[in-house]
């Protein structure tokens, strides 16, 4: 798989730390709904066909993207900045950018010195 | 009389041959049935099988997309092993490995079990202290495990560079002596024999594209060879768990699916009499009968349904193969293949009731499936009969993970990266 990344082009898969599942929206950290926290640390939709994702150019600038590819043929639909791909925030949470998407921010490069 | 035997080899010897039965009929689907099994794999098939052993149930049909065993099981690296910490593993993997002892005799056909040993290696003293203590924990649950010293295991593996001077020095190994390999396709091709033989319809290429419903319950499965009624329909599809719930309206479950990548090299002379894994990067290797070396990695770590990887996974295989085993850098590869993971949350499996009405689930196998093929399907047949897990199962739900009752052999938490 080749990536193009907006700022590098496209470069080998190798370049790329794929972080999961985009279609998750981390929860209000107030947030104490059993179902809701239950749905975005388990559940998946685990889609046969176009998914949207976040891969991270760790080889690389080290910008998050959102990526929609299929999981069928492994064809990039599109490549897109994830703070520019219209993810979705929760409410108040002053660290809601990209690895918000990714789960805990300590598996984010962003987190790092 | 048994249907294979010395004596039956050497009757159709005598006839030419040409009285052998087919190892199971082209059966067509019939109106209804008590139960379906959805996936014609060893799961699937190992289902139907005790199915009808177990519990007497014949009128069942196992629907198979494409042919018997086309899927993972004759996909895996065949490795056979119950070399786990925690008690619901051990559990289920020992009866799995009982089960594994004397599966030839039970379906009158040769698997080729050889127990031929599994040896972890460790490569520094903190992973030494946790073999060490997986040891002692299988040991107490009646499993058996051996630490090897660097020494032993250079006598035990001739190959291996045990030298201080190798890239990642071994400091000792695990063994577990009644783990080992099978031919994986035989596992599949004998449950599936001793299914047809007790009445159970193996119904090839027909595609469940549908469930049928009476409000909730699940009544039945539209395939493109008609609608087939069924009082209980059970799932076992591995990497296709979520393509085939989403048919029946489940759209979320805690899976996803990953594509693991396995290799066979050239056949060369007897290498190495067990199975060898590398501790200081994720590889598992043995040889086949043919002389093949087969071995196979971690996963490549994005979400796919293609039954193929890419090239990034195969370099860092590669490489840690060389780095263990620096005599074999000269030899050519001669396949290499994919098979789609189902990645559970926390590493395990779920086989349980559920989760609608009338449906039963069997899945989550991340890449440890193969080993577990006669107990899962032995269980999932006992929850499917009785409608209640047995002990050995009770705890692969699928409401662990929001009951907050993990079964995380890695300790990790939830990631779809674990098995």
């Amino acid at each position: 798989m080749i990536i193009t990344c907006p700022y590098c082009g496209p470069r080998d898969l190798v370049e790329f730390s794929y972080q999961g599942d985009g279609n998750r929206t981390r929860p209000d950290p107030a947030s104490t709904d059993q179902a809701t926290w239950n749905d975005y640390v388990y559940d998946r939709i685990n889609t046969a066909g176009d998914h949207r994702e976040i891969w991270q150019h760790a080889g690389g600038c080290r910008v998050h993207l959102t990526v929609v590819r299929s999981t069928l043929t492994h064809e990039i639909r599109s490549v897109a900045l994830t703070r520019d791909a219209g993810h979705r925030r929760s409410g108040g949470h002053r660290r809601a950018e990209a690895g918000d998407s990714t789960g805990p921010v300590s598996g984010s490069a962003e987190a790092q010195p | 009389m048994a249907e294979y035997s010395a004596f039956a080899l050497l009757k159709n010897a005598l006839s030419g041959n040409t009285d052998w039965k087919p190892a199971w009929r082209k059966a067509a689907p019939k109106p209804s049935y008590d139960v379906i099994i959805v996936g014609g794999g060893g799961h699937g098939l190992s289902t139907a099988y005790y199915l009808a052993k177990e519990h007497g149930i014949t009128n069942v049909a196992v629907l198979e997309k494409g042919y018997l065993g086309s899927g993972n099981v004759g996909r895996n690296t065949t490795i056979v092993r119950s070399n786990y910490l925690l008690p619901d593993s051990i559990r289920f993997y020992e009866h799995s490995m009982k089960l594994w002892e004397n599966l030839s005799h039970d379906l009158n056909y040769n698997v080729m079990f050889s127990q031929r040993g599994v040896l972890n290696l460790a490569h520094t003293p903190a992973q030494a202290d946790d073999y060490i203590r997986r040891g002692n924990a299988m040991r107490h649950q009646g499993g058996d495990a051996e630490w090897l010293s660097a020494a032993e295991i250079g006598r035990r593996v001739p190959g291996l560079d045990v030298s201080a001077k190798a890239r990642f020095p071994v400091v000792g190994g695990l063994l577990q002596p009644r783990a080992g390999t099978a031919r994986h396709d035989a596992v599949a091709w004998g449950y599936a024999r001793g299914a047809d033989r007790r009445g159970v319809d193996l119904i090839e290429h027909c595609e469940v594209t549908g469930f049928l419903r009476e409000g909730d319950r699940i009544v039945g499965v539209v395939t493109n060879r008609g609608e087939i009624r069924a009082r209980k329909v059970g799932v076992a599809v591995a990497g296709s768990t979520g393509r085939v719930m989403k048919l029946a309206g489940i759209d979320k479950l805690p899976i996803e699916s990953h594509v693991l990548q396995a290799f066979v090299s050239e056949s060369i002379k007897p290498f190495v009499d067990s199975v060898v894994t590398f501790g200081a990067g994720h590889l598992y290797m043995s040889q086949s009968d043919k002389g093949g070396l087969v071995f196979g990695g971690g996963l490549d770590e994005y979400n796919t349904y293609a039954q193929r990887g890419n090239l990034p996974l195969v370099e860092e295989v590669m490489s840690e193969i060389c780095a263990m085993f620096p005599a074999i850098g000269r030899l050519r590869l001669l396949r290499s293949w994919g098979g789609v993971m189902d990645m559970s949350m926390d590493g395990s499996p779920i086989i349980t009731k559920g989760p609608l009405p009338g449906m039963y689930l069997n899945s989550g196998w991340c890449y440890g499936g193969f080993k577990a093929t006669p107990a899962s399907g032995w269980a999932f047949a006992w929850t499917i009969a009785r409608d209640e897990p047995h002990a050995i199962n009770a705890a692969y739900t699928l409401d662990r993970f929001n009951r907050g009752v993990l079964i995380d052999e890695k300790g990790q938490g939830s990631t779809p990266k674990l098995h």
